[in-house]
C-alpha cells in the first residue's frame, strides 16, 4: 500500500524574495526580480538581463571548513533549507535522530570549475587550487554539502535534468516516500547566478533583449516576448510521510498526489507536444484524479515561441481550456535547475493564501494559444489542486500534482 | 621581510583565513592540535603561504612543523632561500 506524501516545510531564496513571506507578497503583487547585470555586457553577453539574489553571509553560522566547500548554489540551498526546516519544525536534534534524506536538483557548477582552472593555468600547480574546489566543482555539490552540514543519514544524491532538475528531485522524493523507503527527504533545486554559468546559453541568442525595461523583459506566452531571462537561487521542500508528520505533530502544508515524467526523444533543445502531454497524463494517473479536478497549472513557460506554443497545446490536449494557467517565470525569470522546485513553492504559497499569481507582462497571447485560461493579473481564488510543469534540454519532462491538505 | 613581520603576517593569516582565535597562537603551542588541522587544511596552508610569501610548503616541511615556532622557522628558511 502506497504511503501518503505531504509537504511539511518550504524555504525559498529567490530574486523576488529571500523568504516565504517576501515571496508570497511579490507573487501577489506581480513584482519582477529582473535586473541588468552590467558585468555581462563586458563579458560579451548579448543580454545582460538576469534575476539576482544577495550573497548570503554565512560566516557567523558555518565554520570555515564547511564554507570553503560551498559554491553559491550550495549557499542559496543552505538558506532555503534552513527556512524549510524551521518551517517544518525540525530541529538539529530531530535531524540526527531520524533518517533524513536529500534529493536536490542541480546541473552546473560553472564558476567553481572556471575559478579552479584559472588558478591551475596561472600557477601550473594543482595543489594551489585549494582544498575546497573539488567539493564545489561537482554537480552534486549541494547534496554533499547539505548532507554533511545537517548530518543526514538517508538517501543522498543530486538530480541533474536541466531545467526540470528541481521538479524531478521532488518527484523522486515523492516516490521514495510513497514506497515506504524513506520518511523524510529534503528536496529542492539550486541554480548559480554568474556570467560563466549562462554565457553559452546566451550565445544561442534566446535571452530577452529589452534592456531598458528589465521588469517587463520576461513575458512568456506574449506575442512581444524577445526570449527568456536567466535567474537563480534555491528552493527547498520538505517531503514527509503522512505518518511521520502526524507522529511529530508537524505542520502539513499540502499533499503531493502524483509525479509524471517522460522524454521527448527528439531535438536536443526544441520541445514537442507529446512528451509534456505524456508527463502530465502520467502525473494525473499517479494522482488518481481527472483532468477537470486540476484548478491551476503553473506552466513551465520557456518564453521561446515554440516552447510556449507546444506547452500550451499539450495543456489544451490534456486539460482543455478550463484550468487557470500562469507562469511565475514572468516575475522570477528562468530559474533553470531550481525552477521545478521553486515553482512548487510558489504554487503552494498561492494555494495556501487563496490567490493565483499572474503571468505579468502577458498583454497579448500568441494567436494559436489564445484559448488557454491565462491569468495576467492576480486573481483572489481559493483552489484545491494544482499541477506544476517543468521541462528541460534533452527533452526531459516532469509534472507534479499537489493538493491542499485534508486528513481524509 | 624580517622575522618579526613574518611572524606577524603568519599570525594575521591564521586569524583571518583559518579563523583561529588569536589566543591559541603561541610559539610553543602545538600547531596541529591548536588549529585542529585535518588533511584538507594542510592543502590550504600550502595555498595561503604561497599566495602571501611566494614560497611553497611541501609534505616534508609539515613533518618538522610541530609547534608554531617550527612553522615560522620553516617559512623563514624558505623565504631566505628564495631571496
Amino acid at each position: 500500500m502506497n504511503k501518503r506524501v505531504v509537504i511539511t516545510g518550504m524555504g525559498i531564496y529567490s530574486c523576488i524574495g529571500t523568504n516565504l513571506e517576501e515571496v508570497r507578497q511579490s507573487l501577489f503583487e506581480g513584482k519582477s526580480g529582473i535586473v541588468v547585470d552590467a558585468d555581462r555586457l563586458d563579458f560579451g553577453f548579448k543580454s545582460p538581463l538576469t534575476g539576482m539574489v544577495p550573497a548570503p553571509d554565512l560566516k557567523k553560522v558555518l565554520s570555515r571548513r564547511q564554507r570553503i566547500s560551498m559554491g553559491e548554489e550550495s549557499e542559496y540551498a543552505y538558506m532555503a533549507t534552513l527556512e524549510a526546516l524551521h518551517n517544518a519544525a525540525l530541529s538539529e536534534a530531530d535531524m540526527l535522530q531520524r533518517e533524513v534524506g536529500i534529493l536536490y536538483g542541480n546541473d552546473s557548477v560553472s564558476k567553481a570549475i572556471v575559478d579552479a582552472t584559472d588558478i591551475a593555468r596561472e600557477k601550473k600547480d594543482t595543489q594551489l587550487i585549494g582544498s575546497g574546489a573539488i567539493f564545489k566543482s561537482m554537480n552534486s555539490t549541494v547534496t554533499m554539502n547539505l548532507a554533511t552540514i545537517f548530518g543526514l543519514s538517508g538517501v543522498n544524491m543530486t538530480i541533474s535534468a536541466a531545467c526540470a532538475s528541481g521538479s524531478h528531485a521532488i518527484g523522486l522524493g515523492f516516490m521514495f516516500i510513497q514506497q515506504g523507503l524513506q520518511d523524510l527527504i529534503i528536496c529542492g533545486g539550486a541554480q548559480e547566478i554568474n556570467p560563466y554559468a549562462m554565457a553559452s546559453f546566451d550565445g544561442l541568442g534566446v535571452f530577452a533583449t529589452d534592456i531598458d525595461h528589465p521588469e517587463s523583459a520576461s513575458r512568456p506566452f506574449d506575442k512581444r516576448r524577445t526570449g527568456l531571462v536567466p535567474s537563480g537561487g534555491a528552493a527547498t521542500v520538505i517531503l514527509e510521510s503522512y505518518e511521520s508528520a502526524m507522529e511529530r505533530g508537524a505542520p502539513i502544508l499540502a499533499e503531493v498526489l502524483g509525479y509524471g515524467f517522460s522524454s521527448n526523444g527528439g531535438h536536443i533543445s526544441t520541445p514537442n507536444i507529446d512528451g509534456p502531454a505524456k508527463a502530465m497524463r502520467r502525473a494525473l494517473e499517479q494522482a488518481g484524479i481527472k483532468p477537470e479536478e486540476v484548478d491551476y497549472i503553473n506552466a513551465h513557460a520557456t518564453s521561446t515561441p515554440i516552447g510556449d506554443a507546444n506547452e500550451a497545446k499539450a495543456i489544451m490536449e490534456v486539460f482543455g481550456s478550463r484550468p487557470y494557467v500562469s507562469s511565475t517565470k514572468s516575475m522570477t525569470g528562468h530559474e533553470c535547475w531550481m525552477a521545478g522546485a521553486s515553482e512548487i513553492v510558489y504554487a503552494t504559497l498561492m494555494m495556501q493564501h487563496g490567490f493565483i499569481a499572474p503571468t505579468i507582462n502577458l498583454e497579448e497571447p500568441d494567436d494559436d494559444i489564445k484559448e488557454l485560461n491565462f491569468v495576467s493579473s492576480t486573481i483572489t481564488q481559493e483552489f484545491d489542486i494544482y499541477l506544476s510543469n517543468s521541462f528541460g534540454f534533452g527533452g526531459t519532462n516532469s509534472a507534479v500534482v499537489v493538493k491542499k491538505f485534508n486528513h481524509e | 621581510m624580517n622575522k618579526v613581520s613574518i611572524h606577524q603576517k603568519i599570525n594575521e593569516i591564521l586569524v583571518e583565513e583559518f579563523e583561529v582565535d588569536e589566543d591559541v597562537i603561541h610559539p610553543n603551542a602545538l600547531l596541529k592540535e591548536s588549529l585542529d588541522l585535518d588533511s584538507l587544511d594542510y592543502v590550504d596552508l600550502v595555498v595561503i603561504i604561497e599566495s602571501n610569501f611566494g614560497v611553497k610548503l611541501v609534505e616534508a616541511d609539515f613533518a618538522e612543523m610541530v609547534t608554531f615556532q617550527d612553522f615560522y622557522d620553516v617559512v623563514e628558511r624558505k623565504i631566505a632561500a628564495k631571496d
